[in-house]
């Protein structure tokens, strides 16, 4: 945090479906090694945003920048330095634990040993050695989310985009998580998360959060407590999003 | 190159390990060649006739003898009249009605030309046509017989008669089997390109993996290389698997290169993987690629000349016939297979299918995108 290197530049994004303005002139850097957390109501227009950054989709206008490179010319070298893992569950649920490592490690580039070799470390890391050889349908979702996460940073990005992790998730397997999320952070990934959860906002460096389109708020969650006025992120949160959901 | 090899790994465990697939991809075809072949048939057998002889005469009792005879009619019923032979027809006792008036015989021997009455229900055109044309050759061997007797009998000499003798090019007996079993496998591997292609990627779409694939780097042509060589190899699979079938049920020959086959098989799939991937690039669901792709599948199949000659279809359902790629591969192994025909015989189809492959390959490839 200290350097303050900027891994995601984004200025004047805009982002238009017809006469429906998604994202509205968003501007905001977020820091090399930090959790960024990306906070909004329903509809707000935070999964436009993160996949024009993940180069899903492409922007109507603005600067843009991820990992350095640019998002209109660059846009396959930035999918070799990012991470992504999206609310809707993105392993083969017909293949085992293993075949869906050795296949997303495969496709990133990775040679077959490398593979083997991260596969081990992962699995031991997750506990999950046992598991190896199962379908990725008969484990229960906390698993599968701590596998997708560990599987969207195998070929170590410096960028993690992490689109409702945690969605459906127990308490338990939600802190678990996070405590993830946190060792991947002190290692030096970026990681970029929308959640709807406030207790996860409250984890990250910074937060911002949407509205109609456009980024209300951006800082540190303690300040924007302060801020508002408020004594929970929860209470930042409604403060900032009522408006929107009273349309 | 790696990276293809990673797709084309996965997409083999992934089909292999469906449950419904194996299966599929086995009974199906010896399934579709048995009853198809043996059900889907021209050849006919046992037209009923009624027989009305008003001459009781040695010579229409020649005549009537030539259907008795004949595998392909039964007699059911006779009489003397005309009215008879109605009567059959309208209870549908009899699907055609041979009159043989009075003084037959007599016509004969003086030379004229004596008429015979025939009815047909042609309620079915099909049978009737049929019926008709074999009911034609019965009459014209007969009236053949008539005439070398006649001059025989009143010259005392030896006459030579043109005698017709027919013989079926390229497939001896008329075996409706041979014809319909080499069509049926280009059925086979029709369906079997279309839908699994389509619904294949289709599902990838309907899972949200395709979103976790378009943010790796992979490439465009690495996808649909690694999505759809597979099934390339099982269409050929299949084929051959198809092929094996036919060969050791029916007899079907191999007279031509067996090579050459499975070379314009190759580029016919290029041409259905090509479609399979649009129709997955058109939908949204496995639902509808499967929809889509049955309209496709059944326009092609009817217009395919499998079950009806080309030849026979208006001049528009022909120029329509021209974008269908079966119409081509149906022609090629039953050329290939039946009559042993070279590459001269079928380059042209061999260019057009070709054609047709990288244009359906390349809209494919255009359609398709990393980035909404």
């Amino acid at each position: 945090m200290s350097e303050r290197e900027i891994v995601i530049r984004v200025r004047n994004l805009v982002k238009k479906f017809g006469n429906f303005t998604a994202n509205d002139n968003l501007c905001f850097d977020v820091y090399k090694g930090e959790v960024f957390g990306f906070l909004g109501a329903n509809g707000a227009g935070k999964t436009t945003a993160i996949r024009i950054l993940c180069g899903l989709m492409a922007p109507t206008s603005g600067e843009i920048s991820v990992a350095g490179f640019d998002i209109y010319r660059e846009t396959e070298k930035i999918k070799r330095h990012i991470g992504y893992m999206s609310q809707k569950f993105s392993l083969y649920e017909d293949l085992t634990v293993y075949e869906n490592i050795r296949f997303y490690g495969g496709i990133y580039g990775l040679r077959r040993k490398e593979i083997a070799k991260r596969a081990d470390a992962l699995l031991v890391r997750l506990g999950f050695s046992e598991v190896r050889n199962s379908l990725i349908k008969s484990l229960p979702l906390g698993w599968k989310q701590k596998l997708a996460f560990s599987i969207a940073i195998l070929h170590r990005p410096d960028i993690v985009f992490l689109d409702e992790p945690t969605g459906g998730v127990d308490p338990i397997t939600r802190r678990q998580f996070w405590d993830m999320i946190y060792e991947s952070a002190s290692e030096g990934l970026t990681v970029f998360v929308t959640t709807h959860y406030m207790d996860e906002a409250e984890y990250c460096d910074r937060v911002s959060i949407m509205a109609d389109g456009r980024i209300e708020a951006l800082d540190t969650p303690l300040n924007l407590i302060k801020y508002y006025n408020a004594s929970t992120m929860d209470e930042v949160f409604v403060k900032i999003a009522r408006p929107v959901q009273q349309l | 190159m790696r990276t293809i090899g990673f797709f084309i790994q996965k997409e083999f465990l992934q089909i292999f390990r469906n449950r419904s697939m194996l299966p599929m991809i086995f009974m199906v075809p010896i399934i579709q060649l048995l009853v198809l072949t043996y059900a889907v048939t021209y050849e006919m057998k046992g037209i009923r006739i009624h027989i009305s002889d008003a001459d009781f005469s040695s010579t229409s009792g020649q005549l009537t003898g030539k259907f008795t005879g004949s595998p392909f009619f039964v007699v059911t019923s006779t009489g003397t009249t005309h009215e008879e032979a109605e009567q059959a027809l309208h209870l549908g006792k009899a699907d055609m009605a041979l009159n043989i008036p009075e003084g037959f015989e007599r016509g004969i021997m003086r030379s004229e030309s004596p008429q015979v009455e025939l009815l047909y229900n042609a309620v079915n055109a099909n049978v009737a046509g049929l019926s008709s044309a074999y009911t034609s050759s019965l009459i014209a061997d007969f009236q053949g017989n008539m005439i070398a007797d006649l001059m025989g009998g009143m010259q005392g000499s030896i006459i030579p008669v043109a005698d017709i003798t027919y013989s079926y090019w390229y497939n001896q007996e008329m075996d409706y089997k041979l014809f319909m079993a080499p069509g049926i496998l280009v059925m086979l591997v029709t369906s079997i390109g279309l839908f699994l292609t389509g619904m294949n990627i289709v599902r990838e779409k309907e899972m949200g993996t395709i979103e976790q694939i378009n943010v790796t780097p992979v490439k465009k042509y690495q996808f649909i290389v690694g999505k759809l060589s597979p099934f390339l190899i099982i269409g050929l699979g299949e084929l051959a698997f198809g092929m094996l079938i036919a060969r050791l049920m029916f007899g079907v020959p191999f007279m031509g290169s067996i090579w050459l086959i499975f070379l314009f098989a190759a580029l016919y799939m290029l041409v259905l993987l090509g479609m399979g991937l649009i129709i997955s690039t058109l939908t949204n669901t496995q639902q509808q690629a499967m929809l889509l792709s049955w309209f496709f599948l059944v326009i092609f199949i009817m217009m395919s000349g499998l079950f009806t000659p080309v030849e026979s279809m208006p001049d528009w359902a022909q120029w329509i016939d021209r974008f269908n790629p079966l119409t081509y591969f149906i022609r090629v192994i039953r050329l290939v297979m039946l009559k042993g025909s070279g590459w001269d015989e079928v380059k042209d189809q061999f260019y057009i299918i070709g054609a047709y492959g990288v244009v359906m390959i390349s809209v494919a490839v255009m359609r398709y995108r990393k980035v909404g």
